[in-house]
Order: C-alpha cells, then structure tokens, then sequence
C-alpha cells in the first residue's frame, strides 16, 4: 500500500467535516482579533508604563499575546482529528482499509499538521502586521532582528500544539476525555506552573511554556530561562515526540 | 477463502472465541450462526485483523490481514455497527476509502449505484436511517469488487424490500464465485440464503456442514397420531415394527416421515383416525437444541419446549 494513497484519503476525510473548518476558522479569527486588541491596549499603556517596562516592551510578542486562546482552538482541531475516529466508529472501516496502522496514524497527522502549519503561519503573519498596525509607533519590523523568527516560529509553535493534541487523542481515544485535559492545562495549569515562583523552574519546561519563547524578541531583564528560543521549541518537540510515540504503540497494541 | 486455526479470544477470565478453526470457501453462501454473545462479531474483527487473537491464526487467500497490500480489494466487510463520520457525505466516506485503496473514483458511483444510494450520495450520513446505513455499510464492502464478502448481520434494520435484496446480492456474488461469509442469529435467514453452516455457542464450533446435512441430522420429522382406540393401534404399530411413542394427551408420535404407512395399517385393522399429520421440526429449533447443549444449566425434557431464547442466553452469560 503506497503511502500517498492513504495521505490522500485522510485529505479527503480531512477536508469532508466541518469541524476543521469551524475550528481553524476560529484559530485565526481569535488569534488575530485577541493580538489586535491588546496590541491596542498596550499602545495606550505605554506611556504610564516605568522604565524597565519600557526597555522590555516586545512589540512582536505582543501582537501574539491571541495565541494563548487561539491554540485552543488548535487543540480541539487535533483532537477531533484523532479522536472522531473513534468516538463515530470509522477506525473500525479505516483500520481495515489501511491495516497498516502506523501507516493510518501518520499520514493522518502528517496532513492535520500540514494544514495546522498553513492556518499556523497565516495566523501568525496576520496576527504580527496586525497587531502591528495597532501599536503604532511603538511597532516592529518584520526586518528587525529576531522578529521574522519569532513570526514563523508562531506558525511553528501552532502546529506542534496541534501535533500535540494529535498524540494525546491517540493515546486516550476519547474527544471529551482529551479535551477535558488538554485544555484547562494549556490554558491554565501550565500557565500557573509557569508563572508562580516555586513551581516556575519545572513549569518552563512544559510544552508551550518551553514553545512560546520561540514568539519572544526582547529577553525580559532578569530572565534567566536555561534555554534560547530554538531550544524552547526543541524542548516542545520532545513533548510532541513523546505524545506521537505513545499515541502509535498504543494503536498498535490495541484492539480496535 | 478464509481460514481460521485454532482461533481463541479471551477478555481477561473470560473467552469470547475458543480455538475455532474452520475454512470458508468460495462459491457459495455460507452461513456463520449462534445466539447473540456467541462471538461471532469478534471472529469478524479478527479475521480483518482489527482485534488481536490471543492464539491461532487467520488467512486470507492465504496471508495475514496485515500482508494484504490493498485489503479492500481482496475483502469487503459489512461491520455491525454503525463505522463512519456521520458529518461526512455518503460519497466522501467511500471515496476516502476508496482514495486508500488506489480504487477509481469512478467505482465510488458504481457501488451507490449498486446499493440505491445515488439520489442521497451527497447528503451526510448522519441522516441515514438504518437500512440506508446497512446499505451504505455493503456499498463499502462492494467497493473494492474483492473476491471475498463478510456481512455481519446484514439484514438489521432492512425492510422487506431491502432484506429481499441483499439476498439475492448475497446469492448472486457466490454464484460469480466468490467467498460469502455472513453471520445472523437467525436460522430461519440462514436456511434462505446459505449453503453451508458454521455454528458456533459460547465461542465454540458446534457445528461445521451443509445445510442440507445440517437440515437432516437436526431437525426431526415425525407422525403425528392420534385415535379412539389407542391401546390397539400402539398393538398393531408395534407388529409393523414401527417404534410410536405416546406424548400425552392420548397423541402417538411415529418417527420418521411414515403417514402413508400408518394410515394404511390403520385401514387395514379397521382403526378410526383423528388425526394423522405429519410433522417437521423447524431449522429454528434445530438450532436451538444445538445451541442449547452448550449451556451449562439448561434442563431439558421431551415435553417442555425448547426454553426462549433470552433465558438461555441469560444462563450462559453468567456462567
């Protein structure tokens, strides 16, 4: 069985349900229109704002402050992906059209994430000049150094948050399950480990703790984070490795 | 053909399927029959790899499910459940299938065409009703115009005219030679359709034969006699030498299909008849008798009728 005979059956089952639509659509409206306004807000902000305040304002990670929300969306893209499959039945007639099923499992991933990619970087170049345009003359460059960095690795970013999700749904199967602990953890556990003092030092290796900083342009000042931006994505990529590893041997040992 | 060796599932304590070994061959319908529970769901799952045997083997034509370069085309398989996206349109479903398979596009139309489906081809499925499921179901097992079909209850949810079809489908793809294989937990579908039986209770083989064999080991005809004067007709039966038994209510039962006979010795002695009937015991029971004695706490006697079907089925599944 030819690998792109069955990618091109997961495009198809890809692009026949509405659920990517409604979901991706949402990742880029929210994204955008979230950047936009606290792009807005911290442009009317930065004159009260102090000094320090002042020499860390990052321009370009504002604009994506959105994504926080928006990989939410991203998240319920991959899970349903994954888990529809299960929760409708069709891994039964899909496994038994393609048997081989670490071939099933990765070109369905391969195509969510190639698409996740795209919304990705479109998301992320919207939500940058966007964002941009708000913030006026307190604004980036896509030139500036580190800022086209920064706006493709949000593209990145996105798309292995999507990956992400992809390996969790495998592993667990269930839509409601997945989402039930995909996204209070993204959008608030990590962000609370991440953030308060003692848990801080564990909480920055954390997927999109570790991944965001690929979004950073301007280091704060008294950052001390172990690693640089490329090695925060690498880090995610573990996660995501991970995810995908366990997702595949346990479809592998299963019965369907 | 399919074969099956040795074939076991066990779900913890429990076994589903117990070293079943059998061959389907192709050419004709075979029948795959035993009481809701018996596990005839899971050997389909195991024979299109989709649950892992926990010993023994299936093949087909000879290789395992996962060595089939492009299964849809060597089997189709008509699942009991309900298997696709219900957000997804009847064509997509099929051409996505079809995509994975390196089957033509075109097939995607012949097959709803085959099935009645074309008017609602591109309407989600979700809005099926079961006999358009069912029939979206064999359209997808048609798809790779395989060799062999497997059909898991495919009558479930068909009207009259549906049932009438797959029928005839079922017959017409044996009689092109092909390997049809199709389960049900009723001997009354089976005797319509099939040619050979594989019976199976509590997962285990009881029965493997034609269904000419089958009718004529398990279903027992007998005469029905019943007469004024019954001390002298048991008298001039047992001079014919014909063994009668009396089953209450002054009624003779003769076995074997002997009514002329009895009729003639009746006449002979200047005997009154009430009644002389012959009777046939029906497949349904037959079944039910062979199934039965795979139950452990079903207590049996000549005169009680064969218990229903839910109380044995209750019985065994505790046991």
């Amino acid at each position: 069985m030819a690998t792109t005979q069955v990618v091109r059956s997961e495009w198809t089952k890809i692009r026949s349900v509405a659920s990517t639509v409604w979901t991706l659509s949402l990742v880029v409206v929210v994204t955008v229109a979230l950047g936009m306004l606290i792009s807005a807000l911290s442009k009317n902000e930065f004159d009260s704002m102090s000094a320090q305040d002042r020499a860390q304002f990052d321009p370009t990670f504002i604009s994506f402050a959105g994504m926080s929300l928006g990989q939410l969306a991203m998240i319920v893209f991959g899970v349903l992906v994954v888990s529809n499959e299960y929760s409708t039945g069709m891994i039964r007639t899909s496994l038994a059209a393609v048997p081989k099923r670490g071939s099933f499992l990765f070109s369905k991933i391969s195509v969510a994430t190639a698409l996740a990619l795209l919304v990705g970087l479109v998301t992320s170049f919207a939500a940058f000049f966007l964002g941009q345009a708000m913030l006026g003359e307190h604004r980036a460059e896509i030139g500036d150094p580190g800022v086209l960095r920064a706006v493709i690795g949000g593209g990145l970013y996105m798309a292995l948050i999507a990956m992400f999700s992809m390996g969790v749904a495998a592993m667990l199967r269930s839509p409601m399950l997945s989402l039930g602990i995909l996204m209070p953890f993204f959008f608030l556990i990590s962000n609370i480990l991440g953030n308060v003092d003692a848990t801080k030092k564990v909480g920055r290796f954390l997927p999109d703790q570790a991944g965001s900083k690929i979004m950073q342009v301007v280091t704060p000042i008294d950052d001390d984070t172990p690693y640089g931006p490329w090695g925060g994505l690498g880090i995610m990529g573990l996660w995501v490795l991970a995810a995908l590893v366990g997702g595949y041997v346990l479809l592998k040992k299963r019965d369907a | 053909m399919i074969e099956l060796e040795g074939l076991t599932k066990r779900y913890g304590e429990k076994v589903a399927v117990n070293n079943l070994s059998f061959t389907v061959r192709p050419g004709i319908v075979t029948g795959f029959l035993g009481p809701n529970g018996a596990g005839k769901s899971t050997t389909m799952r195991m024979i299109l790899g989709l649950d892992h045997p926990t010993a023994g083997s299936v093949r087909i034509d000879g290789k395992h499910y996962h060595q089939l370069k492009e299964p849809l085309t060597y089997i189709g398989a008509l699942l009991e459940a309900k298997a696709w996206h219900g957000g997804r349109t009847a064509y997509n479903h099929l051409l996505c299938l079809a995509q994975s398979n390196g089957i033509a596009r075109s097939r995607v139309r012949e097959v709803l065409e085959t099935v009645g489906l074309t008017a609602v081809a591109r309407k989600k499925t979700k809005g099926f009703s079961m006999g358009m499921g069912q029939r979206l179901g064999i359209a997808a097992a048609l798809l790779g115009d395989p060799r062999i079909l497997m059909f898991d209850e495919p009558v479930n949810g068909l009207d009259p005219e549906g049932i009438h079809w797959i029928r005839t489908l079922m017959k017409s793809l044996a009689a092109q030679g092909r390997t049809v294989f199709v389960s049900s937990h009723l001997m009354s579908e089976m005797a319509l359709t099939a040619e050979h039986l594989v019976v199976i209770g509590q997962g285990r083989l009881l029965a493997d034969t034609s269904m000419a064999d089958f009718i004529a080991r398990n279903s027992r005809s007998y005469v029905r006699v019943r007469s004024p004067q019954r001390e002298r007709m048991l008298d001039v039966l047992h001079q014919a030498g014909i063994v009668a038994v009396e089953s209450g209510d002054g009624v003779l039962e003769v076995d074997g299909g002997k009514a002329e006979l009895v009729g003639e010795l009746a006449a002979r002695h200047g005997l009154t008849l009430h009644e002389l009937s012959p009777q046939q015991a029906s497949l349904e029971e037959a079944f039910m008798q062979l199934t039965a004695e795979s139950v452990e706490y079903h207590a049996h006697s000549e005169t009680s009728p064969p218990p229903p079907q839910q109380q044995w089925g209750d019985g065994w599944k505790r046991g």
